[in-house]
């Protein structure tokens, strides 16, 4: 079973997001909105309608960006709308006048006689999501919509979804980047294993799992081939000697993370009491604190 | 008015065909023009002169024999290509099928959807043959009309099965072996290039079951008039059958690909 008895729901306008690990149901739990794959028990609605009987209905309403993109790599940029367009039924001449203003809100005009094959990575995404938009969709399905994709690309991205958002359209999407959870979502579940194990604002999780400041810490570590006992001793002599800073730590194979609210304050804790670092670092929590703290695991393994 | 939803599938498989119809076009009157001249032309004119030979033909020339069914022939080979690679493509390398499913169409749909289009592109290059066909004197016959509904339904006879099987498959390993070991054994001794009764006889009842050889009888029948009304009708059955076994099995293996 790849979700577990999960429970959740979407306003009208918001941006929601599953936070989780590969494997963690998200795509699955996404097929389930999307009315492509059943739902096994329970009930699952959108728009008010029943997955199970309102299937057509349903996805007459949503536009969906899967996780791989699904072009026709044979047609250009502009057929590939046309075409998915009409898969609604929206008559062929609205779906030319649609595509051009697609094409210029994902800053593909140039490249509308193009076939597909030779776009970039990022242009293949934009294209999908303005496909996904043909129908003039009121929610929007993006799984994982900026995996693979290289920062800049990622950033365009970002700044599409964001305009759609402000636009009155929502969005329901799931990733596994802690950047892109906090940059798009109004709330989000975090998932871990088929079921979901927190909820809330990004800010919100951050105040009630982590606290306001992390420090890192990497300490010296003994040479290669070093048996695990031995790095066992080391790390219960360095948590040992950190003991009291901050509110709670955790420990990595690469480093320590020391959670405080004022973490050059427990850097200097650190220091007075002769602790010599490798390397320190000292930033705002994060997702990904959360994401640590309620599964003990990071993310991206 | 709303367009169907099985048309609008159709109308994609069609966009994507415009970007290679030459191919496939030229290929569907190429290749059958090739057997026509070479054997048609070339052995049958050792074969015509031998009266033992023509009447084990039905008393017909074997270019009036061959020319015929290659209208069944191209058929089955056209709608092979489109129900391999393209259509694994659909639910595999490239989605597309994937893509539909996401929008108001439903398996169901995609299912018949490509039947109509199989249909269509068999269609197409069987046109191409029997407008070869005209140009002969020996096959240039009102029955050319008939036959080429003939080859259709023998098309989707072989389309419809190879696309359900097809669509379940996780790579293409398999696909020459299916062309090498199915589909040309079947050309070759299906009954086109010589009468089955000519096989030993333990595999003439395999030529009996396959959809070819009730194809090629029913093509040749229509342009050479050798067929009786009765074996018509069995023809006609038995390619029916096939196509509609395989149109259930697509709609079930596509709806159980498409949502897992």
């Amino acid at each position: 079973m790849a979700v577990d008895g999960i429970d959740f729901d979407v306003a009208p306008g918001e941006s929601f997001g599953f936070l989780g690990p590969n494997g963690a149901g998200k795509t699955s739990t996404m097929r389930m909105i999307g009315c492509v794959s059943p739902v096994t028990s329970g009930t699952l609605r959108v728009f008010d309608l029943d997955t199970a009987t309102d299937g057509s209905t349903i996805r007459s309403r949503i536009g969906v960006v899967p996780q791989a993109d699904q072009l026709d790599s044979e047609l250009t940029v502009v057929e590939n709308l046309v075409i998915y367009g009409r898969y609604f039924d929206i008559p062929r001449a609205e779906c030319k006048r649609r595509a051009a203003e697609l094409l210029e809100f994902v800053q593909l005009t140039e490249r509308a006689n193009d076939r597909v094959d030779p776009l970039s990575g990022g242009m293949k995404r934009r294209l999908t999501i303005a496909r996904s938009l043909m129908s003039e969709p009121d929610l929007l399905l993006l799984d994982e919509p900026t995996t693979g994709l290289d920062p800049q690309a990622r950033h365009i991205l970002w700044d599409r979804l964001y305009r759609l958002k402000q636009r009155g359209v929502t969005l329901v999407l799931t990733t596994h980047y802690m950047d892109e959870a906090e940059q798009l979502c109004d709330r989000l579940v975090v998932m871990d294993g088929g079921r979901i194990v927190a909820e809330g604002s990004p800010r919100g999780l951050i105040d009630e799992y982590a606290t306001r400041e992390v420090l890192e810490l990497r300490l010296h570590r003994g040479a290669l081939g070093e048996t695990a006992d031995a790095v066992a001793r080391e790390d219960a002599s360095a948590l040992a000697s950190i003991d009291g800073i901050g509110d709670r730590n955790e420990v990595l194979p690469d480093r320590i993370l020391i959670y405080a609210h004022d973490g050059e304050a427990a850097l200097s804790e650190v220091h007075r009491r002769g602790i010599e670092p490798v390397g320190s670092l000292v930033r705002r929590s994060s997702l990904e604190d959360v994401f640590l703290r309620l599964t003990g695991r990071t993310l991206i393994d | 008015m709303s367009t169907p939803t099985t048309i609008r599938v159709w109308e994609s498989e069609f966009a994507v065909y415009r970007k290679v119809w030459k191919s496939h076009v030229l290929l569907a009157f190429v290749q059958p023009l090739l057997y026509l001249l070479g054997m048609g032309l070339g052995v049958g004119a050792l074969i015509d002169v031998d009266t033992d030979s023509t009447s084990s033909l039905g008393g017909i020339s074997y270019f009036a024999f061959l020319a015929p069914a290659l209208l069944a022939t191209t058929a089955m080979i056209s709608a092979g290509q489109a129900s391999l690679w393209q259509v694994l493509d659909g639910f595999f390398w490239g989605n597309r099928y994937r893509a539909m499913a996401a929008t108001p169409l439903t398996p169901g749909d995609i299912a018949t959807g490509l039947t109509m289009w199989h249909a269509t592109r068999t269609a197409i290059g069987v046109t191409g043959v029997a407008a070869v066909l005209a140009l002969f004197d020996d096959t240039r016959s009102w029955g050319l009309l008939v036959a080429v509904p003939a080859a259709v339904l023998t098309g989707l006879a072989f389309a419809l099965p190879i696309s359900a099987w097809s669509s379940t498959r996780h790579s293409d390993g398999s696909f020459p072996t299916v062309i090498r070991f199915g589909l040309l054994p079947m050309f070759l001794f299906g009954g086109a290039f010589f009468p089955v009764d000519q096989l030993p006889g333990w595999l003439q009842p395999v030529a009996y079951i396959t959809p070819l050889w009730h194809g090629i009888e029913l093509c040749r029948g229509a342009v050479v008039d050798s067929v009786s009304p009765g074996n018509v009708a069995v023809h006609l059955v038995v390619l029916v059958a096939y196509v509609v076994v395989g149109w259930v099995a697509c709609r079930i293996a596509f709806a159980r690909r498409l949502a897992p």
